[in-house]
């Protein structure tokens, strides 16, 4: 009886153990990033070519899924509004749920899929088939080849696809205001950008940033630790996904509060 | 006395409970073809990384060109790793790259002010001495086993090493394919004048492109010298055993 308990007690203290051993080693590899991002040789080449592929990659998914939320937020919307006769808001709210969190929502979890996915796949396989290795001694510092450029590059592109999410978003919602509303471009754009603030654009557009820098870490992070065999490599991609879209909600949560903080200043 | 390129005394290396070098010594002369032979998992792949520097030992003194490896900075690894070229077991291609590119990858990192005709000139002709100069466009996925080793061999040419460290080169491929491997080492010994460590536990290989045979057993050297006297007169029988599995399966 004793003896099972201690077992489980065992178990329980190993698992509590490979957390922290997580913690740490994760903490070490964004310091790494931190340390190495300033100096010497600069990727360029390297970084452009990420962003290309980052680019190319969450385009096609992003147009859809974006216009899609504009004409079905839209659509959702109109009844609570129209009770209060108030349906003439509509651009205004639309502007501001776009903006401040769908947008940089939607955009973050699909590219958390698409770009932190296919990272720690590429580079989990370099690891397990020695690339990364390879690279070492041919005297190239792979940390920064393969994981300085592609963070950086994640944390350029993300935000530019923001934006692009954010318009795609208001021409979706555009299009159902324009069919049951009869409002026009101009008219719908300049209620779109009075309803914002510079708070809420800035706020937007940091966020964004943290979340491209959070799924490019998250994915080479995870691939870079993936363990041997093809096994290996998929669990990388995986739990790459899962893990950057868990930080992802932690940091709209606390980006909440940091703007409201500002808010009531 | 011949120069001694690689010098190893009593190399020790565990991970947590596995012991896997317990005390090797090794030399490694000026120009000759050194085999390694172990079965799989007795550390031979570990011992090739500590020399270049992808891991660290726990105990004992590796000199390369007589430099002690553990104690040099990342600046003179490197320069250190330029003159050794390393093949590895699975090849490491890049697999996003072209033929062309990944032999040009170590090459454009670490010799400056090259025109590309200079370039293209040095990638094809190391691509001509493996026999491979077709496949320059190619993409690692559409080579066979065979090749893809002997462009990973290309690889390590290019910057014209003055070792020459092979992870079981012939692991996986056909009996055919092994004969053009071994000729391959022996004609870059000869051709780029290498001194060169070639890790296998293919005995045809070791017969055939080694001067002389080490055999690691429970992480450390058992015997060594010229095939014949390791082998023909073993009393070991972990060597015996070695021997005769070896020739029994072909
Ligand atoms: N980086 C590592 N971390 C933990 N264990 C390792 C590592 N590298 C090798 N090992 C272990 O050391 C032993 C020897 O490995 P290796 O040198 O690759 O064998 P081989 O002789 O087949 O090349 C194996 O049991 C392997 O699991
Ligand atoms: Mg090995």
């Amino acid at each position: 009886m004793s003896g099972e308990s201690t077992n489980k007690d065992k178990v329980i203290s190993k698992r509590i153990d490979r957390f922290f051993t997580g913690l740490e080693s994760a903490y070490l590899f964004v310091k790494r990033f931190f340390k190495e991002v300033w100096f010497p040789p600069y990727e360029f080449k390297e970084v452009i070519r990420q962003c290309y592929q980052i680019g190319y990659n969450s385009l096609p998914l992003i147009s859809l899924t974006g216009f899609i939320v504009g004409v079905v937020f839209t659509n959702q919307s109109r009844p609570s509004l129209a009770e209060f006769g108030a349906t003439s808001w509509l651009p205004a709210l639309i502007s501001i749920a776009v903006i401040r969190a769908m947008g940089p929502l939607v955009t973050a979890l699909i590219a958390a899929g698409k770009v932190g996915s296919s990272i720690g796949a590429e580079i989990g396989s370099m690891k397990v088939t020695e690339q990364i290795d390879a690279m070492e001694v041919s005297a190239t510092n792979p940390f920064k080849f393969l994981v300085v450029s592609r963070v950086l590059a994640s944390t350029f592109m993300i935000p530019i696809l923001v934006l692009y999410t954010d318009f795609v978003a208001l021409l979706g919602a555009f299009v159902n205001v324009h069919a049951n509303e009869m409002t026009s471009l101009s008219t719908f754009f300049v209620q779109v950008f009075d309803a914002l603030s510079f708070l809420d654009i800035t706020s937007s557009l940091v966020k964004s940033v943290v979340f491209g820098f959070t799924i490019g870490i998250v994915g080479c992070y995870k691939g870079y630790n993936s363990t041997k065999g093809t096994e290996g490599v998929g669990k990388a991609a995986n739990s790459a996904v899962v893990m950057a879209m868990f930080l992802i909600f932690i940091e709209e949560l606390l980006s909440l509060q940091v703007t409201n903080f500002f808010r009531q200043q | 006395m011949i120069e001694s390129v690689v010098q190893v005394r009593n190399l020790v290396k565990s991970f947590d409970d596995l012991h896997v070098l317990r005390g090797v010594d090794l030399d490694l002369f000026r120009g000759e073809n050194l085999v390694v032979l172990g079965k799989s998992g007795s550390g031979k792949s570990v011992l090739i990384k500590i020399m270049v520097g992808l891991l660290t030992q726990d105990e004992g003194s590796v000199k390369v060109l007589g430099q002690e490896v553990k104690n040099l900075n990342s600046k003179e690894l490197n320069e250190l790793r330029l003159k050794i070229g390393f093949s590895f077991q699975a090849s490491a291609l890049y697999d996003s790259m072209t033929v062309r590119e990944n032999l040009e990858f170590p090459l454009v990192r670490n010799v400056k002010g090259l025109s590309k005709q200079e370039k293209d000139k040095m990638v094809e002709e190391v691509l001509d001495s493996v026999g491979l100069l077709q496949t320059i466009n190619q993409m690692p996925s559409q080579l066979s086993g065979g090749q893809r080793k002997r462009i990973g061999i290309a690889r390590t040419l290019i910057l014209q090493p003055e070792i020459m460290l092979y992870d079981e080169p012939t692991a996986g491929l056909d009996p055919i394919t092994c004969m053009d491997i071994n000729n391959l080492i022996n004609q870059v010994n000869e051709k780029y004048k290498t001194t060169s460590i070639i890790i296998t536990h293919d005995l045809t290989c070791a017969k055939e492109t080694g001067d002389r045979v080490a055999v690691l057993l429970d992480g450390a050297f058992g015997a060594s010298g010229k095939f014949e006297d390791v082998f023909e007169n073993a009393e070991d029988y972990r060597i015996k055993s070695f021997y005769d599995y070896n020739f029994i399966k072909q």
